[in-house]
């Protein structure tokens, strides 16, 4: 399926490029309306604790405040799910962690909306609480929500536990019974935080008449209008949500934490609101991914071949009922071709704030525990462990451990890149390991839809319902410009609010330029359609006498070479005359994703006498099925290595006897900075999906799979002796030397 | 809470005679994340950048004094000073970001009281000494007699610390300042150390100053690690005996930025290191 | 309480404005004189997102008052380049797709003009370690480094 592209592969300047170095991008808190208020947020210091009273009187006297709401303002919905997620923007009853918003004011004033949460008196009634995934599974500790309990669950754990999923074929314990080695480990992985620098923002105006708009910075304004629609109670036609520029999601801003909150506040005030989170804010309140308690038994042969796996994952998702352990049961041994595997997994309630998607939700961790134990066995046998992935390698036609029967993948391409590449086979110096992982993900497709409009100038507008991450605006014009035939800059691709273009599914699971990408090209092919037609028009032959190639309209058969042809310009110039404004558009549910691996290497030297662990040399192999601009794509890779590096290394949430978050900032929740890293070395690999016409697979989540284990595995080499939980602070490093 | 902008040192000490609850504002890095996080609720700031000779670098008796309000961006481009005194500047410019270092302050740093701050046992180790002005005028105290506890000093309500004084050093001297840090910038250091010797002209250490940091409820001079430092050419023995000295001095909490018994560790680890560097610069050979 | 008068200089242009005495620079800039380049990522002097440089130094706005600037020069990312001649960090920021949200993108640009200003030519390590306070969450930082260090090497006249 190799093809010849124009456009595709090049490396233009994204459309949003000069507005960002110029300061004039506009996000989700740069945006200001007469009138507007300004609303702050209080927030319970407790755990666990039923709210016992709230008195308000005093902050709704304080000169300047126009409203003032609790719980209380916030009527029943009947979908439950949207009740949590309504419940976790502003609690009712119970305060369920540290952090949960308790009120909120809408003041005239920061300064004045500051000095009205003062004034607010709550009165807590402390209870019982647990912020550990195995504390939380026991059967004797305090749930937070009865009557949730996973089905089919029995006593042996608590009704914190929400959900069980086990996956996989043929029987572990015959193939541990043909294994020369077994091991089996616990692991446990913090919880992390996306890190987007940007805090959650909104400003909203909900008038009288029952209209609304809420500008806000999301990864899906359609998902944010449909959950705001069901709490407010309001007909989705009326609320007009518009995506700000975003920065930063990686998952976080697929839901709502705020934007419910602003609406009634303005519904109530009667005024525009405008909330911004504070960072202490945005760690306490908003979503980091799950933490993990793990359980992995590996059976291997001596020649390498792995005969039996099991996994069995205990997530922890916070303060209320959600469904994500089922992709790391599923993600755990994606990466092996395996006769006897089963990963099994349970979803788990704490005193936490409520998880939400980070990067490849759940699968990081699963690979982990995983690739760290494939990894002792490659050193207890001997064997080398990029030889063992490729044995053991999932290709195409392997039945998954998850299920489906693979189409054609390149994780094999990806191994043997890998071991070509002269960083496996670089020396290595003092106190030095090289660390090698594979990672997984699904990548989704989803709802989506299009509009593309033919410009009588020749040029084009495109009209997409996704935020734009990551440079997807540039990689949506490429994809138009190579369908229609006409150059990149002729195109202008804009994310549309959810009153100009049909319904489209969240920016997430790597799926924007696989779906939207899809029904552009779909759109592109309506209006060539179109444009075919008024050609023969124009001619006075058959439509089906003329075809598209190279950005004009060519006349076939027995007209073939006696009529010039007529470019989109041409035709487009003509339009008004021939029947009106072309356009074509598509909506649809593209589901032929195409999986992506992965495989990393890293070199890591650890300080024999501090634990300080260096990373020294990263190279990042990954399969993108087809690389529409290559610059965005390594950047992806780029950048979701340095996130899991963060996350095998320092980043965690840090919780107190207290059941409190101790690090609520980046001072104490350490991302990696400029000065931790080397460069990080993309190698693109392109096995083209099947299922995209261009060959697209997602490729924005893969990249944080493989470092968990990779830098874990390279510091049991570089000391000798192995961690079995995350992240590899400088204390647990020296401790295990 | 208002903001005064003082015009000389009479005044800002005269202002903070008459208010209970004021806070001085030098580089401000630290009173503003306080002042954000309800923190600190000054009824009164008091500005003390425009006084005049607040903001200087002043070669003082071989030494050099360093005004209250010299930010670390400041020092760490005097080239004197950083040829005096390399272990006292690199503590400072460990202090934050480059642009926190465009406003952070020595003083100030100092003046916080934080047991991890990065410049105070560089500072200790140099024998600084600070000059204290107060409504009854100005006395020169020792930066170790300052230190009293997490965020306290010995400082009266009304008093403020104008500069420090570093002092002339010898010929064949040197200092040095480590911490360690989980990453490689932007912490509070889980431990440090900074020390300072001075050599004969056969490379044998015949002074020596040894300072912890974040191991204690205050920054701490350890005379034991600097004495087993003495008389030595950094031998071995001779490091081994600091780093269990400063182990032996230690006396760290657990929290989220490190445990004790790593801390502990790690201060041993650091003392022998800034000791060599301290010891190359000073001219040693090792 | 009442307000503070300042007057100051932003981007060249005199400015005139009345603040909070505990109101930060970065609220006065982004809530008074609208200009929104500066970005707040954590109000407490650790991303860098709110970088802007006062009288020549870098600086991180949040953790400056606006009562402070009095008689300062301020610049932010709003004065540099335009869009007709950017400068020539903003250029190669762009042509190495250093960005992704580009949220932290201002304060790179203002921190990396100043280290620039200062060290013509600095190594990958130094660059590296100037932008230590500038947090990025999306790129992994290889593409900034080599944006700034590619700048640089124009901004000196590298025909490299």
């Amino acid at each position: 399926m190799k093809q010849d592209f124009k456009v595709l592969g090049t490396r233009p300047i994204r459309p949003d490029g000069l507005d960002k170095v110029t300061g004039k991008a506009m996000f989700g808190a740069d945006k200001s309306v007469t009138g507007m208020l300004h609303a702050r947020v209080l927030r319970s210091p407790h755990a666990h604790a039923e709210i016992v009273s709230i008195d308000t009187s005093k902050a709704e006297a304080l000169a300047g405040v126009k409203a003032v709401i609790t719980g209380d303002d916030f009527e029943d919905v009947d979908n439950r799910w949207t009740r949590y997620t309504m419940q976790n923007c502003m609690a009712q009853g119970r305060a369920l962690y540290d952090g949960h918003a308790v009120a909120a004011v809408a003041a005239v004033s920061k300064k004045v909306a500051a000095e009205a949460l003062a004034l607010i008196e709550v009165t807590y009634k402390p209870l019982p609480h647990v912020t550990d995934v195995d504390e939380a599974m026991a059967p004797d500790a305090p749930v937070l929500h009865e009557g949730v309990k996973g089905r089919n669950l029995g006593d042996d754990v608590s009704g914190n536990t929400v959900g069980y999923y086990s996956f996989g074929h043929g029987d572990p314990e015959t193939g541990f019974a043909e294994a020369d080695e077994v091991i089996e480990r616990t692991f446990k992985t913090a919880a992390v935080h996306q890190g987007y620098i940007e805090p959650q923002a909104c400003l909203a105006d909900l008038g009288a008449d029952g209209r609304g708009e809420l500008w806000c910075c999301t990864q899906g304004h359609y998902e944010v209008r449909r959950i705001c629609a069901e709490i407010l109670h309001m007909d989705a036609s009326q609320l007009r949500v518009t995506a700000s520029e975003i920065g930063g999601g990686f998952g976080g801003k697929t839901t709502v934490f705020i934007e419910p909150v602003a609406l009634k506040l303005s519904q109530k005030a009667g005024r525009p609101v405008k909330l911004v989170m504070s960072r202490e804010e945005v760690f306490r309140a908003t979503g980091p991914t799950m933490s993990a308690s793990m359980d992995v038994k590996i059976g291997m042969a001596k020649d390498g071949r792995i005969t039996g796996a099991h996994a069995r994952l205990r997530y922890q998702g916070g303060a209320f009922p959600y469904q994500m352990v089922m992709l790391g049961a599923m993600s755990a041994f994606a990466a092996y071709d395996l006769e006897h595997v089963q990963a099994e997994g349970w979803d788990v309630m704490t005193n936490r704030p409520k998880m939400i998607s980070y990067r490849a939700p759940g699968a990081p961790m699963a690979v982990y525990a995983v690739e760290s134990v494939v990894d002792e066995l490659c050193q207890k046998l001997g064997l080398d462990p990029l030889d063992v992935r490729i044995m053991n390698a999932a290709r195409e036609g392997s039945k998954s451990s998850y299920g489906p029967t693979f189409k054609a993948i390149g994780l094999v391409e990806a191994l043997e890149a890998a071991k070509a590449h002269p960083h496996y086979s670089a020396p290595l110096a003092p106190n030095t390991g090289r660390g090698v992982s594979c990672g997984f993900w699904f990548n989704f497709g989803g709802q989506v839809s299009v509009s593309m409009a033919i410009n009588a100038d020749g040029t084009v507008n495109l009209i997409e319902g996704n935020p734009d991450i990551g440079g997807s605006r540039a990689s949506i014009s490429m994809m138009a410009a190579e369908a229609l035939g006409i150059e990149f800059d002729r195109v202008r691709t804009i994310v549309g609010d959810t009153a100009s273009v049909g319904f489209s599914d969240v920016t997430d699971g790597s799926r924007v330029t696989f779906a939207v990408g899809i029904a552009t090209i779909n759109a592109a092919k309506a209006a060539i359609k179109e444009m075919c037609k008024r050609a023969a028009m124009i001619w006075e032959i058959d439509e089906e006498s003329v075809e598209w190639i190279d950005g004009a309209a060519h006349a076939v058969g027995h007209n073939a070479g006696t009529l010039p042809p007529m470019t989109l310009a041409e035709i487009a110039a003509t339009s008004g005359k021939t029947g009106g404004p072309i356009a074509g558009h598509h909506e649809g549910a593209p589901d032929k994703a195409g999986v992506s691996f992965g495989v990393h290497l890293v070199d890591v030297e650890v300080d024999p006498e501090t634990g300080f662990t260096a990373i020294k040399r990263y190279t990042a192999f990954q399969d993108v099925g087809k690389a529409i601009h290559p610059a965005y794509v390594e950047g992806q890779i780029q950048g979701g290595a340095v996130q899991g590096i963060g996350w095998a290394l320092n980043e965690e949430y840090i919780y107190g006897e207290d059941g409190r978050l101790q690090n609520p900032g980046f001072l104490d929740y350490r991302i990696p900075v400029a000065s931790d890293l080397p460069m990080i070395e993309p190698v693109i690999i392109e096995v083209p999906n099947p299922g995209h016409p261009y060959g697209v697979r997602g490729c924005g989540e893969t990249a944080i799979v493989p470092p968990l284990a990779a830098v874990s595995n390279g510091v049991a080499r570089a000391i000798g002796a192995r961690l079995y939980a995350l992240p590899m602070s400088p204390p647990k490093i020296l401790k295990a030397l | 809470m208002r903001y005064v902008v003082a015009k000389d040192c009479p005044e800002a000490v005269a202002l903070l005679n008459a208010n209970n609850g004021a806070r001085l504002l030098a580089g401000g890095t630290d009173l503003l994340v306080q002042l954000k996080q309800g923190a600190a609720k000054p009824n009164i700031l008091i500005d003390i950048k425009k006084i005049d000779g607040f903001g200087n670098i002043a070669a003082e008796e071989g030494g050099f004094r360093i005004g209250a309000t010299v930010s670390g961006a400041e020092i760490g481009a005097h080239i004197a000073l950083k040829a005096a005194w390399p272990g006292v500047v690199e503590a400072v410019e460990l202090i934050g970001s480059t642009q926190v270092q465009g406003r952070a302050t020595m003083v100030g740093n100092l003046c916080n009281g934080s047991p991890a701050a990065d410049s105070v046992p560089a500072m200790l180790a140099a024998g600084a000494v600070a000059r204290v002005e107060g409504p009854g005028g100005a006395r020169d105290v020792p930066v170790a007699d300052l230190l009293k506890g997490p965020g306290r000093t010995a400082l009266g309500s009304a008093e403020l610390v104008s500069s420090v004084l570093l002092p002339k050093r010898g010929a064949r001297a040197g200092d040095a300042y480590l911490r360690f840090i989980p990453r490689t910038e932007m912490d509070i250091a889980v431990a440090s150390a900074g020390v300072n010797l001075e050599l004969d002209a056969g490379g044998v250490v015949v002074a020596a100053r040894v300072a912890l940091g974040a191991v204690a409820p205050t920054a701490i001079l350890v005379p034991e690690a600097a004495a087993a430092l003495v008389g030595s050419r950094l031998e071995a023995s001779a490091l081994d005996a600091c780093a269990t000295a400063c182990e032996a001095a230690s006396n760290p909490i657990d929290d989220k930025r490190g445990t004790a018994e790593f801390r502990t560790r790690i201060a041993g680890v650091m003392a022998t290191r800034a000791a060599k560097t301290a010891y190359t610069r000073a001219g040693g050979s090792l | 309480m009442s307000k503070i008068h300042v007057n100051a200089t932003v981007n060249g242009d005199a400015v005139e404005f009345l603040c909070e005495p505990d109101e930060v620079l970065l609220d006065v800039l982004r809530d008074r004189l609208n200009l929104t380049g500066a970005k707040e990522g954590c109000g407490t002097g650790d991303c860098g997102a709110c970088s802007v440089t006062l009288n020549g130094r870098l600086v991180a706005s949040c953790l400056v008052l606006g009562a402070e600037v009095e008689g300062s020069a301020i610049e932010t990312v709003e004065g540099i380049g335009t869009a007709d001649a950017l400068h020539p960090l903003q250029r190669h920021l762009l042509d190495h797709a250093a960005l992704q949200c580009g949220i932290c993108t201002p304060g790179i640009i203002v921190a990396a003009k100043a280290l620039l200003a200062e060290n013509p030519d600095p190594s990958e390590e130094e660059v590296r370690f100037w932008l230590a306070g500038n947090l990025c969450r999306c790129t992994g930082y290889d593409k900034i480094i080599r944006a700034v260090l590619s700048a640089a090497a124009e901004m000196r006249g590298d025909s490299a």
